[in-house]
Formats: C-alpha cells, structure tokens, sequence
C-alpha cells in the first residue's frame, strides 16, 4: 500500500487491524485508537478516497490502498495544511485525542463539499467524538480551513 | 451470538464492567477476484468461513470473539457485486454497493428516494463509506435499518451459492435474529426491487439515541394518494422484534382512507399489536412499541406529504 505518499510493503497477520499495522509496523502515533468499537472516529484515516475508521479494517483489506494519515498533511517543509492551521488558530482542539481523526474526515468532507455549511459540517463529523469542546471551535475550524482552501476572507458567524 | 434482540451496537457499549478482548481470533484471508471463484471458496471452505462485505458489523463481532471464523473471503474484489442499474421495472442493486453510494445515486434519488433517506440515518459517514447493501440485508441484525425498508418495498435477493441462482423474496427471508433463509455458503449478490409507482410517496423515520445507533423503532413506509385517499400502502418497521416486519394489516387499514385520525389511530394498534421488542438499553419492551407505533404515524403522514395524486 501507498501510506502518506509512500509505498509500504510489509507482511501482516490476516487479523492485523489496519490502526496496530499504521501505529505499530510504521510508528504513525497520529491516528488514535479511542474507543476500539468503530464509535469514536480518533482512528479515522483516508483510504482510497474514503474516511475510514482503521479500528475496524484490517491491514490485508488495504492492500494496495493510498493511505492518508495525519502525518501526512503538512507540507514537506513543515507548512501546517489549511485544517491543521485552522484548528490552531480556531482553538478547536483542548486535549487534542480526537484531532488526528477530526482533520483526516474533514479533509475528506472537504474534497466533497469546497464551502460546506454549518450543518453539513455537523453532519460530516457526526461520526467523530469530542469530550473536550463542544465542537463549536471544530466546527470554527473546519470553515477557517474551507475558506482558506477557496482562496475567500474567513468570516466568524456573529454568536 | 448475542441473545433475543440484543444487538451488537448494544454488546460494544455494554463491556464497562470488564475487560473484553478487541484483537479479532486468527483466520486466513482470501480475496478472490470474481464471483464464481468466490461462491466455489465458500462451499470449499464450508461453515468455517464467513464472507466479509464492509465488515463493519462483521469486525466488531470478531474483536469481541463473538464470531471467529477461519476463513474470511473479502468480496471486496469481486465487479459483478456492484453497481446500481435499471432493469425492466426494477432496480438492481449489487450487494457489495456501499450506502455512501447508494446516498450519491441520482437514478435511486429519482426512483427510489427512501432508499437514500434510510442510508443517510445508518451509522456515521465512515462506516457509510465502507458499510455495504448485501451487508446490511444478509447479516439478520434486527438493528438492520435495510431488511424493513426491503420488506416495505417487497425486494428480493439474487443469492449465489454451490446449488447455483435462486431469488428469495426479502419477505421470506428473516427467520430470526441472526437466522435467514441463506443456506450454508450462498452469499446475496444483488438486491432487486420493483420500482414504486411515480408519484409515490415515502419516508423511514427512525428514533434513536444518538448517531451511529440502532433505532430504539423505526418504521418504513411506500404509499401512493388517489383523489386524497391511500391508494396503495405498505409498511415495514425495525428492531422491533427478533426479524424485521413487514406490517400488512396496518397498512390494509388505511389503504382508502384521506388518513383521517381514526384510520390512523387503528393503524398505530394493528402495527404495535405485532411488535415484539426486548427491553434493552434502549428502553422497557413497552416503551419501544409505543415508540413504533410513533414512527408508523410520522412515517405515513410524511409519505402521504411527500406523494402526489
């Protein structure tokens, strides 16, 4: 498989799931194992174009794959993705566990939807979990990125 | 297994207590490249291996070692399973087609559009990208939102096994939980379903705690209006009971009515009189019928908005 722009080969056992492969075999720590129950989305990677949770994939599903994970935004000079800017400058993060998995599905809804609303944000993320914010500063976030990305003035809605 | 009408869903949030293992058992993996090579996989490998779809119901029961088969055939590689086309009057589903595909069908939006309303209230966007239509009709979970919207809709399934071809009306098809009429080794390939009259109107409305949750009840309904009355009816309600149902004395009653309160009220009895549901974490048995008899009204009262006629 391709992971962050780089082709991997490796032998796994059948019962490898793909977050022990991505944190244990090639040391990304950026995707989190939360909740272990394809609940909480601290896992969530791309694959393929799709946002998936790697808690409940195996590694030999992905063989041949294109994996994108956290480690794989910013820019080889160190430049932050428009996300990961985002969510410094929009505070929308606090203990930080649920990130990773946060900026991996928004990157995708993103290639989706270019200026999504406040509710497609909402129903986007809705199989991310946050204990800490509240989402409000996530959401913040993810419009900062949107907007960034469009090339347009990013406008905080009046509270 | 989990018991009676405990779903999976349930199982994973109920393991507070103690420790459960979340590293799936061994297995080998294969991942054949078409359909034939798959279903001569199966019946060669017989009652120990299980075909994997998305796995996303398949996987957890795994981690909790619920299920441990030997073999896993990954259908992942398999063309003929996917893809959504017109056939006749009906439309054809391949099994392996995701509901994050189903939701971005213009032809199912145009034809079929409570199939794109049932997707988008399953679970989350990623298990939706990986989560399948044969996945979700085959497993038997009564938590399912699929098999009742397929039993409102009167599909049916292509299945594929050492035997050959066969259809099995979705009506036929739910034994019990967990139990179909699937035979040892046949796997669906497609679902077919008839096309509703144009103008028909439809809705899945589903109660539930939180996203990524089983319905506490949930009701499917396809209908069409003739001068204002019900011409046509169907119903089909979820989690309700150890197999989806398909609730055809509700929709007798209104079928010639404007759904007048009344006719609605003996709709809302005759559909909580066949429910069965267990008390769970997701409310007291009487609770859940109640709440089916709910989305029964909402769903017939937002069909009957949404046709025209």
């Amino acid at each position: 498989m391709t992971v962050n722009g780089e082709a991997v080969e490796a032998l796994v056992e059948p019962r490898t799931l793909l977050i022990h492969f991505l944190r244990e075999q090639l040391n990304l720590t950026g995707p989190h194992i939360g909740c272990d129950t394809s609940h909480c989305g601290a896992c969530t990677v791309d694959l393929d174009g799709k946002s998936v949770k790697s808690c409940t994939i195996f590694a030999v599903q992905a063989s041949g794959a294109d994996v994108r994970t956290v480690e794989g935004m910013a820019a080889a000079d160190g430049t932050l993705h428009a996300l990961q800017e985002g969510f410094r400058e929009m505070h929308g993060l606090q203990c930080g566990f649920c990130t990773p998995g946060m900026i991996m599905r928004a990157y995708r809804l993103l290639q989706e939807i270019s200026s999504p609303t406040e509710d497609e944000i909402r129903q986007g993320i809705a199989g991310n979990l946050c204990r800490c914010t509240g989402y409000q500063n996530i959401v913040k976030a993810i419009q900062y990125a949107a907007a960034k990305i469009s090339g347009v003035p990013f406008q905080e809605a009046a509270e | 297994m989990p018991g009676g009408n405990r779903s999976i869903s349930a199982a994973c949030w109920l393991t507070d207590a103690k420790e459960e293992p979340v590293i799936p058992g061994p297995f080998a993996y294969h991942r054949p490249a078409s359909l034939r090579e798959a279903v001569a996989l199966l019946a060669e490998l017989g009652e120990e291996a299980r075909p994997l779809a998305g796995g996303h119901s398949l996987v957890p029961m795994m981690k909790l070692r619920l299920a441990t088969p030997a073999h896993l055939v990954d259908l992942v590689g398999v063309k003929e399973l996917k893809g959504i086309r017109a056939e006749g009057n009906d439309i054809v589903i391949g099994a392996m087609t995701t509901q994050h595909e189903l939701i971005g069908s213009d032809l199912l939006a145009t034809k079929i559009p409570i199939l794109r309303e049932t997707s988008l209230v399953i679970a989350d966007p990623q298990v939706r990208y990986v989560g399948t239509l044969g996945g979700n009709v085959a497993n038997g979970d009564p938590g399912n939102d699929m098999p009742a919207v397929m039993l409102c809709l009167g599909a049916s399934y292509q299945v594929s096994g050492r035997g050959g071809e066969r259809r099995i009306p979705a009506r036929e098809f739910y034994q019990g939980a967990y139990f179909t009429a699937l035979e040892p080794g046949e796997i669906i390939t497609a679902v077919r379903i008839p096309v509703p009259p144009s103008g028909h109107g439809s809705a899945y409305e589903k109660l539930k705690r939180k996203v990524g949750d089983y319905a506490t009840a949930a009701a499917a309904v396809v209908l069409t209006v003739s001068s204002g009355n019900i011409a046509t009816c169907s119903i089909g309600l979820t989690n309700v009971a150890e197999t989806p149902l398909w609730a055809e004395e509700a929709a007798r009653i209104v079928v010639g009515s404007a759904l007048d309160a009344a006719s609605v009220k003996r709709a809302v009895s005759a559909a909580e009189a066949i429910t069965a549901p267990a008390t769970d974490n997701r409310g007291p048995a009487h609770y859940r019928t109640k709440m089916a008899g709910v989305m029964v009204a909402r769903a017939l009262a937002r069909a009957k908005d949404r046709a025209r006629g």
